[in-house]
């Protein structure tokens, strides 16, 4: 698998898209399928223009619906594969998200956010659809979604977001924002030998004792692909250890809360957070994506105004860092927390703090980063 | 079995075949896996020797499975388990059955 | 239940009987499916089954091959990812017209359009006979469907001439009587490089035919004996199927033309010089 364009290792100028789709390809991701839209199209424009010479698969499909599906489809045809897209298509891409879950099928989903609702402002930043990546599938399940904060955490999150989904056997979604999809900067690929990768958990014991479903302690099931002689069985019906479906309560609670439970249990391994100068802090900032870029310029104002400002900035909002927001929450006189929408990640926020302290939104409508001034004026005010 | 041995009555020629009595028909013994049977009357109707009748009996779903009425007369087409939609029914050649037997 | 039945070897017996009322036909397409697998001299480790939502969906949980049970209407772009991920793979994708056609309609236009290697077998009872028998797509007009009580007033789709007219290279339509024309269609059909595409008409004696008062399944099926036309080689366009009007079967198209994987991939190697 030697090949020197696989791995672009060196320094280089690159929008937070093209880094993010170099990130999937040095993640080993080999087949993508996604449909155009704006503001993410950049990264299936440069996979498609890579995936050739890297023996990759990309395929255009007839809509978002299609594409997710797609790429469950090639992971369990052995391939690390991906898509991405941004609002419109997200919520078309929410029912077979919902099948990755139930079919515990590692993929990855980047949503490159624009601000909405419906088609909205698609050419302009929104941080809107966090609570629908939480969520925007029917049913009880827990997902991973990480948030970057510039193209090269695009670049970094991605393999990580590949690595999860291998780990935990569930689509992982990559949150970004059309600020960081079309912001360039200084991107480092590191060699090779330096991007740590996690294998497919594959099963390899013989095939008449596999149960699809049957999980290991960490309530992950070890994975086949097709084409091997296992001749497995996988539904989006409920379905028992076999894989057959099950229509029953009794199965049900079998299999769901474990879905649930396999990304809750490991919480703690999979939270990833980075905390500045909240030791002594009064007031913590808790951001991400491009909201926490915004948020140092606030802090920065605030500390030459004497005022003890932390920050805390989610890499992984979900997992939700909750026993760490209400560790802070006893000690501090309030969490601001901006966000380019109305009010989404606050609400969890307040429901870690249980009541601690309190949680000041800085909201925005969406179409432009916040103006630091009114984050600062937030921070101000919570300590009045 | 000689295709003659059959009897006139079961097939009905409008010329007879030059090679008739040469020709070896092959014989099958029909098996039915009764209590898969959901009683649709496929093979009943579509058994091109009439080898099947439905009968009086109740399998465990309540279903009436059929029952060999002309044994002799099977041909072992295959016809009756392509048909079956319940992958309840089939046929052996029975030579097959014979050396199946013996060992 | 231990008897055993020749095509058990292929099928998840532990879940026979299956969900299928008596006189549907899909479990009758299945024992030609299974025939055909036998026949076509296929490596059964290297066939994937994949089927969307709906009775004929349940194909893939009952068929001992790998199988997955997708989305409503999404068999189609999950078999896509499947066929192009690992092109050994020999995918076939078994569903219903209301899945296939109805929500799932625009992925079989393009699977077609794309000539993706795989081969759609379609069973067609004109209606959602899962949900309750509501009104579909393939509904002849003037037939009644529980949700078009007084008939439906909409054309349908012809399935073969919708393939043809997609670019399908392989495109047959059989009833569930042509057991044996079905299964050799079907190994024709797996042997295609490319879209194949097979359209299945068959008895749903609890909805279509009690709703239309129809008989039951047999009834339907002497419906095909005495209406079907064999026309081999028919326009796709002269095959429309009208409320138990004459069913024009056959095989209409049998072409050749470049699948998907093998035409970009060639050509991708021509311009870029293939992977360094």
């Amino acid at each position: 698998m030697s090949n020197d364009r696989e791995i672009l290792t060196g320094e280089h100028f690159m929008n937070g898209n093209v880094a993010c789709a170099e990130g999937a390809i040095a993640a080993g991701c080999r087949f993508f399928a996604g449909y155009p839209i704006t503001p993410s199209s950049e990264i299936a424009e440069r996979i498609s223009e890579r995936f050739p010479e890297i023996g990759g698969i990309f395929i255009q499909m007839e809509d978002e619906l299609a594409s997710m599906c797609a790429i469950l489809g090639a992971s369990w045809g052995g391939v690390k594969s991906m898509t991405c897209t941004s609002g419109p298509g997200f919520s078309l891409m929410q029912e077979n998200l919902g099948l990755g879950v139930m079919m515990e099928t590692p993929c990855v989903l980047v949503n490159i956010q624009r601000g909405g609702p419906s088609t909205g402002l698609p050419t302009l930043v929104g941080q809107q659809d966090m609570m629908q990546a939480r969520w925007g599938s029917h049913g009880d399940y827990e997902i991973i979604a990480l948030c970057p904060s510039s193209p090269q955490e695009l670049f970094d999150f991605t393999i990580k977001a590949f690595n999860l989904s291998e780990m935990y056997r569930v689509p992982v979604l990559v949150m970004g924002d059309e600020v960081v999809g079309h912001m360039s900067e200084r991107v480092v690929i590191p060699p090779k030998e330096k991007i740590k990768l996690l294998p497919r958990r594959m099963y390899t014991g013989p095939p008449e004792e596999y149960l699809p479903f049957k999980p290991d302690k960490d309530l992950v099931p070890p994975m086949v692909i097709a084409g091997e002689g296992y001749h497995i069985h996988i539904t989006g019906l409920t379905h028992d250890e076999k894989g057959y479906p099950e229509i029953s309560a009794e199965a049900q609670k079998k299999l769901v809360p474990r879905l649930v439970n396999k990304i809750k249990k490991n919480a703690d391994k999979i939270i990833e957070i980075e905390e500045s100068n909240t030791g002594d802090a009064e007031v913590i900032v808790v951001s991400y994506g491009i909201s926490a870029r915004t948020s140092l310029r606030a802090i920065e104002l605030a500390r030459e105004e004497g005022i003890k400002v932390g920050m805390l900035r989610l890499i992984t909002v979900w997992p939700f860092p909750e026993k760490r927001i209400y560790q802070l929450a006893s000690k501090v006189a309030g969490f601001v927390v901006p966000e380019i929408n109305l009010g989404q990640i606050v609400y969890e926020v307040e429901r870690a703090a249980k009541g601690k302290t309190r949680a000041t939104l800085v909201p925005h409508a969406g179409g432009h980063i916040h103006d630091p001034k009114d984050i600062l004026q937030a921070i101000r005010s919570t300590l009045k | 079995m000689l295709l003659s041995s059959l009897g006139e009555k079961k097939m009905k020629y409008w010329r007879k075949p030059l090679d008739a009595d040469k020709v070896k028909v092959p014989h099958g013994t029909v098996r039915i896996v009764k209590d898969r049977c959901k009683g649709c009357g496929f093979c009943v109707e579509y058994c091109p020797r009439n080898v099947l009748e439905i009968s009086d009996e109740f399998n465990v779903k309540g279903y009436h499975p059929p029952y060999v009425k002309n044994e002799e007369d099977c041909v072992n087409c295959g016809l009756c388990e392509l048909i079956c939609p319940e992958f309840a029914i089939y046929s052996i050649l029975e030579e097959e059955l014979e050396e199946k037997d013996e060992q | 239940m231990n008897e055993k039945h020749p095509m058990d070897y292929l099928l998840r017996e532990d879940r026979i009987p299956h969900i299928w009322c008596p006189g549907c036909g899909i479990g009758s397409s299945v024992s030609c499916f299974i025939m055909a697998l036998e026949e076509s001299g296929l490596d059964l480790k290297k066939v994937a089954v994949v089927s969307g939502i709906g009775c004929t969906g349940r194909v893939a949980g009952y068929v001992k091959l790998d199988s997955f049970h997708t989305t409503h209407g999404r068999a189609i772009p999950f078999a896509t990812g499947l066929a192009l991920a690992n092109p050994d793979l020999k995918v076939i994708v078994y569903s219903g017209d209301g899945d296939l056609i109805a929500i799932g309609g625009n992925h079989f236009i393009h699977a077609a359009r794309r000539n993706v290697n795989m081969t759609v077998i379609c069973i067609n009872n004109f209606l959602y006979a899962m949900t309750g028998g509501q009104v579909g797509p393939t509904t002849p007009l003037f037939a009644k469907a529980s949700t078009s009580p007084y008939g439906n007033f909409e054309q349908p789709f012809n399935l073969v001439h919708l393939a043809a007219a997609s670019g399908a290279v392989y495109v047959a339509r059989w009833t569930a009587l042509h057991l044996r024309r079905l299964t050799k269609a079907m190994v024709e059909a797996f042997k295609k490089k490319g879209f194949s595409f097979i359209e299945v008409i068959s008895p749903c004696p609890t909805s279509y035919a009690r709703r239309n008062r129809l008989g039951d399944g047999l009834a339907q099926m002497k419906f095909y004996h005495d209406n079907s036309i064999i026309r081999h080689g028919a326009d796709p366009k002269d095959t429309d199927i009208g409320f138990q009007t004459k069913i024009v079967v056959g095989k209409f198209i049998d072409k050749e033309r470049p699948d998907h994987y093998t035409f970009m991939t060639q050509e991708l190697e021509k311009v870029t010089g293939g992977k360094k």
